[in-house]
């Protein structure tokens, strides 16, 4: 079984390229080119030094005791959460700028949802000069002003998507408008592992220097380079993708996605698309979606803003298809909860992302010497008013 | 030949107008396909309305969302649209994004448009090799014509291959835009128009995106076999009463 994109975009039965004409040649430029950009040692030096130098990698592999003694097994935080910006998605944005300005892009769009995919592209542009262009849904805007700020103090404009239901799918949409708009000077930053082909492969890959580093690490830690599980949240996919790629075709390695099941997977508030999906086409990829009977794509509910989408990426849901990822659902309280104790167990404040990943503990039992590494893939900064509205400090 | 190719064959230029099925209320799909006929459109596209229209700008999106509210889902559409024939005779085309249809079923949603009497299907979001290699098949079977897109950025070699698989027409898009986001052509857009003309291809062009008035319907149509209007028209419609489709259509056509 083949874990990887095919040579036609597609994982599996899922992924591919469902995008209108307008946008064909601009994904078709970068489909033709982004492996052989990225395979240029002058690319790879780049991108490496700035991930070492700016973004502080590699990050920490932790060997997180009290939580480990409290569980009765082995368990490894990967620490994503110190990076520059505080997570995972600076990775990605540090790649794709370079991408960019390669293919000679001077204009740059995202979408973002809780900011955090925003304020790592308003990061890279104010880095390389570029001008940056953010929709963020009218409603995340008004519920999270602080990303908003950062966002404006970088330099990026932060263009309210004002259609549907004014959210993250929105703002995707806006985007994708954008770059209809803009065919030529402008290159669209996806934030996660999903769109049309070659964006969930390329993400993937810039995202894959976690599970590279985790190899080595674990590998000084333990003497063997393979964990017996990974765990990564779970709502596009760019952390998981990147935590699990360099172990998808290690058959002793257990994958374990980790969904947001909002306020219970049948409560009619949740984001576990697994569950609730059906194979679909969103925002330029066929992958599991919630959507109604008819095809309407609908809205997804979180805590975590993070985990807040109608789909899943199309590896996840090829992971997922095949049986090689156990998927486990974790509710808002649950998420809350794992999310304190890490906080009183190792003195570390998780994104409430992160949370979910760190909630199966409770819900699944590891033997005592299995090594389970967790991408800790944000900081719980940005959530600090969800935690004091949650827990009432 | 169906009715598309018949009328394509005409010796005039055409109006085509889409406008969006359930709004501005639900039922009123049938009327506005009678009221366009009878007013002298060529030919209509009757938009199904999905969540995510990302092609389409703030009207149409908007249009859509209103008609999901009114509760239009393709069950219904196809309900309305039953006994359409017997009271319609130009063409019919359904335009909307590929995931309603996947759900309903390719197969069934073709299978359903035959019995109904459309004459071919716009779909933005399906790319011109999937359909090629995994539904051409079933268009066929049914005797659907897919009408492709294409754009001032789309390449010679590609705009040729899409040619060669198009056996009704080919939608031009004016410029690089989403629907209703422009008002009147320039010289860029003349040079287009020209250009694809000068290219002799075996199937008529008409263009989309941009058309509102008089003046852009015959901008484009001094090139392509015809123009469709949008945007322009749901506006219309849901400023004004729909017993004044006659003036909007005269006011391009004058």
């Amino acid at each position: 079984m083949n874990y990887n994109v095919n040579e036609k975009g597609y994982y599996g039965e899922f992924g591919g390229a469902f995008i209108p004409e307008m946008l064909y040649p601009n994904v078709e430029e970068l489909r033709q080119n982004y492996l052989k950009v990225m395979a240029e040692p002058s690319f790879q030096e780049e991108f490496n030094q700035l991930l070492k130098d700016y973004v502080g990698r590699p990050s920490p592999l932790y060997f997180a005791k009290r939580l480990s003694e409290k569980y009765n097994t082995k368990i490894y935080l990967k620490r994503e959460d110190l990076n520059h910006t505080g997570a995972h998605k600076i990775n990605n944005t540090i790649g794709q700028i370079l991408m960019a300005k390669r293919l000679g892009k001077t204009r740059i769009i995202a979408e973002t949802g809780a900011g955090q995919h925003g304020v790592a592209t308003a990061t890279v542009c104010a880095l390389m000069g570029l001008e940056c262009i953010v929709y963020m849904g009218e409603v995340d805007i008004a519920r999270q002003a602080p990303n908003v700020a950062r966002m404006k103090m970088l330099g990026a404009s932060v263009v309210p998507a004002k259609s549907g239901s004014r959210t993250l799918k929105d703002a995707t949409n806006e985007a994708i408008r954008d770059w209809i708009n803009n065919p030529v000077n402008t290159h669209y930053i996806i934030g996660s592992a999903i769109g049309p082909h070659p964006y969930p492969d390329m993400v993937t890959r810039f995202q894959s220097v976690i599970s590279e580093e985790i190899k080595w690490q674990l590998k000084e830690h333990e003497g063997r380079e393979n964990p017996d599980y990974v765990v990564a949240c779970i709502g596009g996919g760019s952390n998981a993708a990147g935590t699990y790629y360099h172990f998808l075709h290690e058959k002793d390695v257990n994958i374990i996605a980790v969904e947001a099941a909002g306020h219970g997977v049948d409560s009619g508030e949740s984001a576990a698309t697994s569950v609730l999906g059906k194979e679909g086409v969103i925002h330029g990829c066929k992958t599991l979606l919630m959507q109604t009977k008819d095809g309407q794509i609908t809205e997804p509910y979180s805590i975590s803003a993070g985990l807040d989408y109608p789909g899943v990426g199309p590896m996840h849901a090829h992971l997922c298809k095949t049986g090689r990822a156990e998927f486990m659902a974790i509710t808002d309280d649950d998420a809350m909860n794992a999310g304190l104790e890490l906080c009183k167990l190792e003195g570390i404040i998780p994104a409430i992302e992160s949370s979910h990943a760190l909630a199966i503990f409770e819900q699944k039992s590891f033997k005592p010497d299995d090594i389970v590494v967790v991408s800790l893939s944000g900081r719980g900064d940005k959530d600090l008013q969800n935690y004091i509205d949650y827990f009432g400090f | 030949m169906n009715r598309l190719q018949q009328k394509l064959q005409e010796d005039k230029k055409l109006l085509s107008i889409y406008f969006t099925a359930g709004f501005p209320s639900l039922n009123d799909t049938v009327s506005i396909i009678e009221d366009l006929e009878k007013n002298g459109v060529d030919l209509i596209e009757i938009g199904l309305p999905f969540s995510d229209p990302l092609a389409d700008g703030p009207t149409i999106q908007a249009s859509s969302t209103q008609a999901l509210k009114n509760g239009m889902t393709t069950e219904i559409l196809f309900n309305q649209l039953k006994d359409i024939r017997k009271t319609v005779n130009i063409p019919l085309i359904i335009m909307g994004y590929f995931n309603p249809m996947l759900q309903y079923g390719v197969e069934a949603f073709c299978k359903q448009c035959q019995e109904i009497g459309i004459d071919g299907l716009i779909i933005p979001d399906l790319p011109v090799d999937v359909y090629h290699d995994e539904y051409k098949a079933i268009f066929d079977k049914y005797g659907l014509i897919n009408v492709f897109l294409i754009t001032p950025q789309t390449s010679e070699e590609r705009i040729r291959y899409i040619d060669s698989i198009s056996n009704g027409f080919i939608y031009m898009v004016s410029s690089a835009s989403v629907t209703g986001s422009q008002s009147g052509f320039g010289d860029e857009q003349t040079a287009y128009f020209k250009r694809i003309a000068d290219m002799n291809l075996k199937n008529p062009q008409i263009v989309g995106f941009g058309i509102n008035n008089n003046e852009t319907f015959t901008q484009a149509t001094t090139y392509a076999k015809g123009a469709i209007i949008g945007s322009a028209f749901i506006k219309h419609a849901s400023s004004e009463k729909l017993d004044t489709i006659g003036d909007f259509v005269n006011t391009i056509l004058q």
